[in-house]
């Protein structure tokens, strides 16, 4: 299908220059950092240079043979990934319920589950750490991917019942008269009806549990530290560490451009929580 | 869609509703009762009842932090929401570019809040920072740590930085859904570009940018890693917006009674705006036919 508002012939074309533009604004920043990380602790303060002179990987391999570096990343990712599981397990079941059905409280209750994600992480930074502590979670990856549903069940439930307001209850209904359980046929039949749909949310919990730190910060000391946390560190006695504190922040920038890639058609979307 | 009533539903909300209850509720029950007593140590407490709210409500400094995330919000909407409809009509409309111009522009959206504080905190540094450098050699004054108005634009450069993408990929979603038939029938009455943009793109965006204004108001509302890296909420306290102020209290000085007062004028105040916005949002949708 041929767009109508089509760019004028050329290749040089006013859109493009705008979004080259626009993508070098985005671009430059993330280019200095990795520009820094590529550069020892001396160039970087003494010589002012857009590329590395001594390109050196002395910054990566630091961090990547020293435990309580790289294991700042294993534990964010673990309690990322739980976080996503537990998040599209309840919000699953849920956000069907509320697609499909109509009952006493639905609004009242979608909309308290919104209200979380309006919750500012700083009002709950205290009574989580009191509420984790006290039942012995502290310090503990399970805490870290409880505490972020707070933020992300919600936005799951809304994303999935998006995409699942999309799918014809004929489909439902259909599959009930040919003998099909509920969990059967929400497993075998609908689940991949809406797969596009759950891969979103995933990606949104993934991306939100992943950038925090507050509460990740407040909730975790040794054993679950997450990397963001771990990189504060880099500030010592003899100085700042910028080379390290770079190459850091290079290798966290690292899996969310993974996960992009992967979710790239369904991006725009799911931005728009199905709601297109 | 007409929707069956059914109250075994709520078996399947169940789930959600636990857990939610365990993360919010408990919590913010924690926050009801400090916000009424005032403690020595010892945990000991003491009833005081509204007091830490009217004391608020008369503070100054609460008054400040608010009108700076007032100011804080509203820059980076005015600034955000028309940059972002803008780009999404630029962007190419598929093939090969779209792709490569979709991941580059969500790349911002993934990187740790911190990490973007820490990009920009080096960014901008006169000694080692591109942005810094460039502007001292050009001669411009500029200086972050020490100056307010440096410190304000960096901040707000930096949150256009980081957001303005979410916005842009919205509009493009909503620019994507319209039919091809539209633009057909406005090439028909020889309407301009303005007149496309203004009678039929804009309508069939509005879903979408009430979305990305809801989203967009609630975070920078909510606003704290990014600037607290990059300034620490400084010089002075000319960047501590409100969420900056609030860990302070609750975390630095341990001021639980005046925290938790804070912290729930805080919550319903986001709250109020965000019903205004959802309210206003599903009344679309209804109109839309969803």
């Amino acid at each position: 299908m041929a767009k109508i508002r089509t760019q004028k012939p050329g290749w040089f074309s006013g859109k493009a220059l705008v979004m080259v533009l626009y993508i070098l604004f985005l671009l430059i920043p993330i280019y200095w950092l990795i520009n820094m990380s590529l550069k020892t602790n001396e160039e970087i303060i003494s010589v002012f240079s857009v590329w590395p002179r001594h390109l050196t990987f002395d910054n990566y391999k630091t961090i990547l043979t020293d435990a309580s570096w790289y294991m700042g990343y294993v534990n964010s990712m673990i309690y990322v990934v739980l976080n996503v599981v537990i998040s599209l397990t309840v919000a699953l079941p849920a956000a069907y319920a509320f697609s499909r059905y109509s009952f006493i409280g639905d609004k009242h209750l979608f909309f308290w589950l919104l209200s979380n994600r309006m919750a500012p992480p700083a009002v709950f930074a205290l009574p989580f750490f009191q509420l984790y502590s006290s039942v012995g979670l502290f310090d503990t990856h399970i805490a870290v991917a409880l505490a972020h549903t707070l933020f992300n069940v919600p936005l799951a439930v809304w994303i999935l019942e998006g995409f699942m307001r999309g799918v014809p209850k004929e489909i439902d209904e259909t599959a009930y008269v040919d003998g099909y359980s509920f969990p059967r046929f929400f497993t075998r039949i609908f689940m991949p009806l809406i797969a596009s749909g759950i891969g979103v949310a995933a990606f949104f919990c993934f991306m939100f549990s992943w950038v925090e730190l507050l509460l990740s910060r407040t909730l975790t000391s040794v054993a679950a530290k997450p990397i963001t946390a771990v990189m504060t560190r880099t500030v010592s006695a003899s100085g700042m560490d910028w080379g390290v504190l770079a190459a850091a922040g290079v290798l966290t920038i690292v899996p969310g451009a993974l996960v992009i890639y992967f979710v790239r058609n369904y991006i725009a979307k799911g931005f728009a929580l199905g709601r297109v | 869609m007409q929707k069956t009533v059914n109250q075994k539903a709520w078996f399947l909300v169940l789930p959600v509703f636990l857990l939610v209850a365990f993360s919010a509720v408990i919590p913010l029950m924690t926050v009801v009762n400090y916000s009424v007593q005032d403690t020595f140590g010892n945990n000991q407490f003491f009833w005081v009842g509204l007091e830490w709210f009217s004391e608020l409500l008369h503070s100054e400094r609460l008054h400040a932090a608010l009108g700076r995330q007032i100011v804080f919000s509203s820059i980076i909407l005015a600034i955000e929401v028309p940059l972002g409809v803008f780009i999404a009509l630029n962007m190419p409309q598929k093939g090969l570019w779209a792709s490569v111009c979709l991941v580059l522009m969500a790349l911002p959206l993934l990187i740790p809040w911190n990490v973007v504080g820490t990009i920009w905190q080096i960014f901008g540094r006169v000694d080692i920072g591109l942005l810094g450098h460039t502007l001292a050699a050009l001669g411009i004054d500029y200086n972050y740590t020490q100056d307010p108005l440096d410190a304000w634009v960096t901040v707000i450069v930096m949150d256009v930085w980081h957001w303005t993408s979410l916005v842009a990929l919205l509009a493009y979603a909503g620019l994507q859904s319209i039919p091809q038939a539209y633009y057909q029938a406005a090439k028909i009455d020889q309407a301009s570009r303005w007149s496309v943009f203004w009678f039929i793109e804009l309508p069939k965006m509005q879903g979408v940018l009430m979305i990305a204004i809801l989203i967009r108001f609630m975070d920078s509302f909510m606003i704290y890693t990014e600037p607290f890296v990059v300034t620490g909420g400084g010089p002075g306290n000319a960047t501590t917006f409100l969420s900056i102020d609030l860990v302070k209290m609750a975390l630095g000085q341990f001021d639980l009674g005046p925290a938790a007062a804070f912290s729930l004028m805080y919550f319903l105040t986001v709250m109020l705006v965000s019903w205004v916005f959802y309210t206003v949002m599903t009344n679309l949708d209804k109109k839309a036919g969803l």
